[in-house]
């Protein structure tokens, strides 16, 4: 970059950083950067305007933290735009961590207590952490002892000298999985598209009538299906008139990769937008309007 | 000029950031907002639940997470609203760790404030998250209390009013499925829909990443989808406008709002390829001469 250009951009951060901490500052609401609370039935709640107005709402010293920590986290993740950073490296650090954290924890709360030790010891995790559980043990509960054996073997990874007894539950996850999802595909996708594609080319209307609407459209799917399928055909040459058909293919996946650029676009940018939402509006209370 | 062309094709990327950030940030600041018609998409969708009866139990899978939430909270939102206002039981649950958040959210911003007279575990329930991927989806299918003995908060399912009489997944009279990738939407199309094709029907709101790949269920695997948070605008304002006299609180006006600097995003990425397709002809051209 040149030299006048990063001057330009280093006073423009400069000056949006600064804009942004002068009002959370001298915001003249006195919303800016605060999260204000206030007391129902003993619990506190967020408080609105009115609240604020009456003077029983109060500053979260807590709440307002985490919007800070929040606008802050946002705000380092926008600076990978204009460089690899170290508050950029921190803010993904720290998603990864409290993901990976997250995760286990809600797997241990949501599956470990009450499928396996809720089926194999009921009584016991019904006293010590699930109230709703039924003591009584289900007939051929038993046979949980087979997953805590599978999972327990899934463990021996973390141990180098038997680590090889992992590999036989992986083998049991990755048969199951690929014999679960490949019946699955078979039917939902394969034989269904197929089916989904086998559509009359002349349509009637409910009245009876002929559609040349819905049949145009119908005739476009079949046809642009049988292009496709021309194009990723490999046995014959594309020449002449196969090579006609394999190009207007060509014209029908360049018009789908199109469209699903477009829709990506569309959901980037929507993230994009409820950040800066959250920044112009929860953060820096910002209303032009 | 040819200096010109060549210093614009040179042109750093961070400055096309920063025209899309202010793309975004100017409609945001200023509310800048367009009316939206719904489309033929979402209309399937509002007629779906329309179709109902009041009482009719209904699926609310919410397999989402903060990362789209700026894309589908918006649609979550109104399934809501409009699940509430045609008297439907709501069963919530989620295949996504964060999913139970999501839940709770949407019955805090919508069911306590706006429907207070109904009851938790009467009229709507919090079944919570289980992990397990497409597996959650085979089993509840056939028998829901093999996973669910529990709502969320640690009830037994047994003793909740709303969950008697209910044994699988098949006893509901739609899927309603807001999806942020895998496990989602796909997943209940493969495992729920396709092997009961004459019990199980399913509307869906998406990402707009996952929207082209998940067309090609529609009609008969996938009633209706909303794609993005342009489908979110227009299944809103069909809501909105059927149940909501005069102007409808913010939290019902998300879709719409994201809408205006999706708008001006979009010119801009038009902007953008017509320049940098006229750049490249012209540089191509430079070098002729």
């Amino acid at each position: 970059m040149q030299g006048i250009e990063r001057y330009i951009w280093t006073l423009l951060i400069l000056f949006l950083l600064g804009g942004a901490i002068l009002q959370t500052v001298w915001d003249p609401q006195q919303s800016a950067g605060r999260v204000y609370v206030k007391q129902v039935e003993g619990v506190w709640v967020p408080a609105d305007e009115i609240d604020r107005a009456a003077g029983i709402a109060e500053v979260s010293l807590l709440r307002s933290t985490g919007l800070w920590i929040s606008a802050l986290f946002t705000l380092c993740i926008f600076s990978f735009m204009y460089r690899d950073n170290p508050f950029y490296k921190i803010a993904e650090a720290t998603v990864v961590g409290v993901s990976a954290a997250y995760y286990m924890v809600v797997g241990f709360w949501t599956t470990m207590i009450p499928n396996l030790f809720g089926k194999l010891f009921p009584g016991l995790i019904q006293g010590w952490a699930m109230p709703g559980l039924s003591p009584e043990p289900e007939p051929g509960s038993w046979t949980y002892v087979v997953p805590l054996v599978l999972g327990i073997m899934l463990l021996m990874r973390l141990v180098p000298k038997v680590s090889w007894i992992s590999v036989w539950p992986l083998a049991f996850i990755i048969g199951t999985t690929a014999g679960l999802r490949m019946v699955a595909f078979l039917e939902a996708d394969f034989l269904s598209q197929i089916e989904n594609t086998i559509v009359p080319i002349v349509a009637w209307n409910s009245s009876g009538l002929f559609d040349p609407w819905k049949s145009f459209e119908n005739l476009l799917l079949v046809v642009s299906v049988l292009a496709c399928l021309v194009y990723f055909f490999f046995s014959i040459e594309h020449k002449g008139a196969v090579g006609g058909i394999s190009r207007f293919g060509i014209w029908i996946l360049m018009i789908t990769f199109g469209a699903m650029f477009g829709m990506t676009v569309m959901g980037r940018i929507a993230l994009l937008a409820i950040r800066l939402e959250f920044l112009f509006r929860e953060w820096l209370n910002l209303n032009l309007v | 000029m040819w200096n010109i062309v060549d210093r614009l094709a040179r042109l750093d990327r961070r400055w096309i950031f920063l025209l899309m950030l202010a793309a975004v940030a100017i409609p945001i600041l200023f509310e800048l907002q367009f009316d939206e018609t719904p489309t033929q998409q979402a209309r399937a969708v509002f007629d779906e639940i329309e179709r109902l009866n009041p009482g009719d139990p209904v699926l609310l899978a919410f397999d989402y997470d903060p990362a789209s939430e700026g894309e589908l909270s918006p649609m979550a939102s109104s399934f809501v609203l409009h699940c509430a206002s045609r008297k439907l039981k709501m069963y919530f649950l989620s295949l996504f760790p964060v999913g139970p958040q999501m839940i709770e959210e949407n019955i805090q911003k919508v069911i306590l404030p706006d429907f207070p007279e109904l009851v938790y575990g009467e009229d709507y329930v919090n079944l919570g998250y289980k992990p397990g991927y497409e597996g959650v989806v085979k089993v509840i299918m056939t028998d829901l209390r093999q996973l669910y003995t529990t709502d969320s908060r640690g009830t037994n399912i047994d003793q909740i009013p709303m969950c008697q009489g209910i044994d699988n997944v098949q006893d509901m009279k739609l899927i309603v499925n807001v999806s942020a990738g895998y496990p989602g939407v796909k997943e209940w199309v493969q495992y729920a829909v396709t092997p009961f094709p004459d019990k199980v029907k399913m509307v869906a709101g998406v990402t707009g990443v996952q929207a082209p790949f998940i067309y090609p269920y529609i009609p008969r695997q996938l009633r209706g989808m909303l794609g993005a948070i342009k489908g979110a605008a227009e299944y809103e304002t069909l809501v909105t406008s059927t149940y909501i006299e005069g102007t409808p609180r913010e939290i019902y006006q998300e879709g719409v709002r994201r809408m205006g600097p999706q708008s001006v995003a979009h010119l801009l990425m038009i902007g953008l390829i017509l320049a940098g397709n006229s750049l490249f002809l012209l540089q191509k051209w430079q070098r002729k001469l």
